[in-house]
């Protein structure tokens, strides 16, 4: 078989990303949803579709989207009106989803890729438009019949649609962690793509490299997982040019992953694609989004990652890496942002909540904000440490963990308590390197010989002696001027 | 017991205690009971109607009743009431109750009106002679022989036959007005968004608007009054806040009426009602009122855009009616999509499949533009003539329909001679203006003759007070 040189192809990638808002009452009426709720009990007479209800506005949801849209740079469109698609499937009560068509609430942005190399690579967004969220339906939990779950009819969504500006999975998953990143920034969805508060779509296509003309597209759905969607696309880039190498056509179709085979399979063919009549809404007037409700918006918006990035390495002067790692999550740098309220060690914060929260919460998986201690409570820890009360290896293997057992009480109480407590008292310290030196006699003449190595002999067995409490900065300094003297 | 014409005959009649509520309930269910050939109801609420009577008439007594005390109504079978059945006169819906109530039935229960039953009409308010009813036809009290117009056909006889005081029609493109003109009673389609749509099941959504049949035009106003308001339910509703129409008092001024040329000389307007137009016109001159002819050239296409749009909406709104979630289910489903195809080809009526296909056609891609676009377009025009028409005129005249009552059958096979019946009707749909129609003579067959009124968004008041000053020639 002839060896196929991939590297010949350029894979051109585009992205739809469906984004669950987290507005108190579902998209065109006021019912609650949460997931995981009975089936069928987050409805009313509303979301089940039922004869002479009409949808409600929910500006709510017109204010989500503009953030978005803010986020990623695009234009908010002035005048706008929402459309039906129409489509019949059992769980769209109505028959038809409320959407936007013609006019998308946000057009034109885009959004900057980092790599680890430090490259950097723009993202062209098409449009964001306003919809709503269809049933649930199941057809594995029954053997006769299909049964239907409407908590989810009529939960708002926002659909992101990139440009075809995506060259491989890799910067798929990326573009899509970015994406949800800001959504979380910005607290209008949970990001949660196994639960499928977040879902993602793929059209996929390749070409020969330094070729104008696009490739026959493919969709690609059903990836419910970050790393699911750079496995589907690869595979799907990978099949694609197997394909063309074999003098195969490709059809336009829609595919979906299968997660276990970690293949994709055909689903529909586009040829007798679904007309879905889109018309104007008649049952919600046009929006008009005025400057002034846009400046209103604006206002509201919290720091985007970009924005802490820039403030963490050029006011707080952290290198590229852990300002990267605390902006990763938006609970992390506000959680970072109060440390440092109460403490100047900003290097140790970082480092204390990269390294030692972090893989503790990892550890027991559990959330930032499941987590037992305050921002304060950490820089606690690190006063204590820079004061140099305790030890960093104390602090971390011992106190830390019973703080987190015991988070009621204070840092120090807990230090005190395991008997952590470094001893700077200097007659105390004195003692103890009186007691040390006086069992080594002859390694007091080497050290005065030259043999400073010795120094760190003698320290050790200071802590030793003094049960990890003396305070190595002051003991040292003591053991020196002591030896000194002799 | 005499026939009361308006609520407030009903109540003096309370007050000099010639009869009281209770027995004013009764009188009306023997009507319906007599009265039954008609077909005009689906369900009566017997029992209920007798409760709250008896609620309601010591409400009276003690002066705590509400400004509906006394009025009993019913309601056309697209008008949702919690707990209580609503079909539009469809199979598809046969055996579907309600889970909540309609603003406009809630306002009415909050003033203490009666609601005495639900009343038949065309299937899902499509037509124009009740004909096309999955529970049969109404008949024209007059003429048992005709039909009563449509799609309120129901609701006009209740009131034409005395049956209840007043009934609650819709009217998307003529649905209360033209059966009010074919059965002699008074129709009013008030400026789209005055009155909820919630709980109206929907036709046309841009074009509908629930609208009382009464026996006089002071209840057209009370009730108007009563169900007019912005509603949090209904997104397209208005927050105009002018709606005291029971306080304007009728004033002698003289008014400008515009009458539409093209109507007058329409092929096919029936002579009588011609010349009914034309005593009205004489009438309203002598009156001291200008009346001028104006040419709406845009008139022979309101049907044509009438019917794209409006069953362009009507194929989406129909889509919920699956079988999947309530309502009528094939029993020769397989699977998902023969389930939908069958309960939907079994389900729904002839008249209602042929405006779903309309309307699916002319939403589809490649004929979108053509059609739904162009069609919009027209709409647009019509309401700039329209506004055109008013900075010169208060009020624009015309028959309500070309024709009387005419025959059952005589046009069922037919469907665009049924669709002219409402060519003077769409007009104020198209537009979303108020409009009136008014009993004003009766033809050589004795069938009555409606004359119709137009006025601009909101002028309600002004149209109510000015027809009240017309003398009908009967």
């Amino acid at each position: 078989m002839r060896e196929v040189d991939y590297s010949r192809y350029e894979p051109v990638i585009g992205l739809e990303v469906h984004a669950q808002m987290l507005t108190k009452s579902k998209a065109y009426c006021s019912d609650a949803y949460d997931y995981g709720a009975s089936a069928n009990t987050d409805v009313s007479p509303i979301s089940l579709g039922h004869p002479g209800t009409l949808p409600m506005h929910n500006v709510e949801v017109i204010r989500f989207a503009i953030k978005m849209g803010l986020a990623c740079n695009c234009s908010i469109t002035e005048n706008q009106h929402y459309a039906r698609k129409n489509y019949f499937y059992a769980d769209l009560p109505k028959g038809y989803q409320i959407t936007q068509d013609k006019t998308p609430i946000c057009t034109g942005g885009h959004i900057e890729l980092k790599f680890k190399d430090g490259k950097s690579k723009v993202i062209n967004i098409t449009r964001i438009h306003m919809e709503e969220d269809a049933g649930k339906s199941f057809h594995d939990q029954d053997v006769y019949d299909s049964l239907i779950d409407l908590n989810r009819a009529g939960v708002p969504l926002i659909e992101i649609v990139s440009e075809p500006d995506i060259r491989s999975g890799e910067e798929a998953h990326l573009y899509l962690s970015e994406i949800r990143k800001l959504l979380m920034y910005l607290d209008i969805c949970d990001g949660n793509m196994e639960e499928g508060s977040m879902r993602c779509d793929a059209n996929i296509s390749v070409r020969l490299k330094g070729t104008e003309k696009f490739g026959t597209r493919v969709e690609v759905k059903n990836m419910n997982s970050f790393s699911n969607v750079k496995r589907a696309i690869d595979f799907e880039i990978k099949r694609q040019i197997d394909a063309i190498e074999n003098a195969e056509t490709i059809s336009m179709e829609t595919r979906t992953f299968d997660a276990i085979k970690g293949i994709t399979i055909s689903m529909r063919t586009k040829e007798g694609a679904s007309d879905y009549r889109y018309f104007p809404e008649p049952d919600l007037p046009p929006i008009h989004i005025s400057q002034s409700f846009i400046d209103e918006v604006q206002k509201q918006m919290p720091a985007l990652p970009k924005d802490l990035y820039d403030k963490f390495t050029k006011q707080y002067g952290l290198n590229d890496y852990d300002a990267s790692v605390l902006t990763d999550d938006k609970s992390t740098a506000i959680y970072f942002e109060e440390i440092i309220q109460h403490t100047t060690n900003v290097k140790s914060a970082a480092n204390w909540l990269m390294v030692n929260v972090r893989s503790y919460l990892n550890d027991q998986a559990l959330d930032l904000n499941q987590f037992a201690l305050n921002p304060t409570q950490i820089a606690e820890i690190i006063q204590l440490i820079d004061e140099g009360k305790v030890s960093h290896s104390a602090a971390s293997q011992k106190i830390f963990p019973e703080f987190i057992k015991q988070s009621d009480k204070t840092v120090l109480q807990i230090a005190q308590e395991l008997n952590l407590l470094q001893e700077s008292n200097t007659d105390e310290l004195q003692k103890w390197i009186d007691v040390v030196l006086s069992k080594f006699p002859e390694k007091i003449i080497e050290y005065k010989n030259g043999k400073q190595n010795l120094l760190a002999l003698f320290m050790g067995e200071v802590m030793k002696l003094s049960k990890g409490k003396a305070d190595p900065k002051m003991a040292s300094k003591m053991l020196k001027e002591t030896l000194d003297k002799n | 017991m005499e026939r009361f014409k308006s609520l407030s005959e009903i109540k003096n009649a309370f007050a000099n205690g010639s009869t009281d509520l209770e027995k004013l309930v009764d009188f009306y269910l023997n009507r319906i009971e007599e009265k039954k050939h008609l077909n005009a109801f689906l369900e009566v609420w017997a029992d209920e109607a007798k409760l709250s009577a008896k609620k309601i008439q010591q409400k009276i007594n003690d002066g705590t009743a509400g400004k509906l005390a006394g009025m009993v109504i019913g309601i056309k079978d697209n008008i949702c009431y919690k707990g209580h059945k609503v079909s539009a006169s469809s199979k598809i819906l046969s055996n579907f109750t309600s889970l909540y109530s309609a603003t406009a039935v809630e306002k009415l229960l909050a003033e203490d009106a009666i609601i005495i039953g639900r009343l038949n009409c065309d299937e899902f308010a499509m037509g124009s002679s009740n004909e096309n009813s999955a529970f049969g036809n109404v008949l024209n009290d007059v003429d048992n022989s005709r039909v009563p117009g449509g799609s309120s056909g129901g609701a006009a006889v209740a009131v034409q036959a005395n049956l209840c005081l007043a009934a609650l029609g819709s009217d998307t493109g003529g649905s209360v007005r033209q059966p009010a003109a074919l059965t002699g009673t008074f129709g009013l389609k008030p400026t789209y968004g005055r009155i909820s749509r919630w709980g109206l099941i929907a036709y046309a959504s841009s074009f509908d608007i629930i609208g009382p049949i009464t026996q006089s035009i002071e209840d057209s106003k009370l009730l108007l009054e009563v169900m007019a308001g912005k509603d949090e339910y209904d997104a397209t509703s208005s927050s105009n806040k002018n709606i005291e129409y029971s306080k304007q008092v009728s004033e002698n001024k003289k008014f400008r009426f515009a009458v539409i040329k093209e109507a007058i000389e329409l092929d096919g307007i029936n002579s009588e009602v011609k010349s009914a137009t034309e005593d009205l016109i004489e009438q309203l001159k002598k009156d001291g009122h200008l009346v001028e002819m104006v040419s709406v050239p845009e008139l022979s296409a309101m049907i044509p855009v009438y019917y794209t749009l409006t069953t362009a909406e009507a194929s989406s709104n129909l889509s919920r009616f699956t079988g999947m979630h309530y309502g009528y289910r094939t029993k020769n489903g397989k699977d998902l999509e023969s389930t939908i195809r069958k309960s939907r080809s079994e389900g729904f009526g002839a008249e209602v499949k042929r405006r779903i296909m309309l309307g699916t056609f002319v939403l589809s891609v490649g004929y979108y533009d053509a059609y739904y676009t162009k069609a919009q377009k027209v709409r647009r025009l019509v309401a700039n003539r329209t506004a055109k028409i008013f900075e010169q005129y208060d009020f624009i005249l015309s028959p309500t329909s070309p024709s009387t009552a005419f025959k059952i059958g005589e046009k069922s096979n037919d469907p665009m001679a049924m669709y002219l019946a409402d060519i003077f009707c769409v007009h104020a749909n198209i537009a979303g203006i108020p409009a009136l129609s008014f009993p004003f003579a009766n033809d050589s067959n004795n069938l009555p003759i409606g004359m119709q009124l137009m006025a601009n968004h909101f002028e309600e008041s002004k149209l109510l007070s000015m027809v009240e000053n017309i003398r009908p020639i009967l």
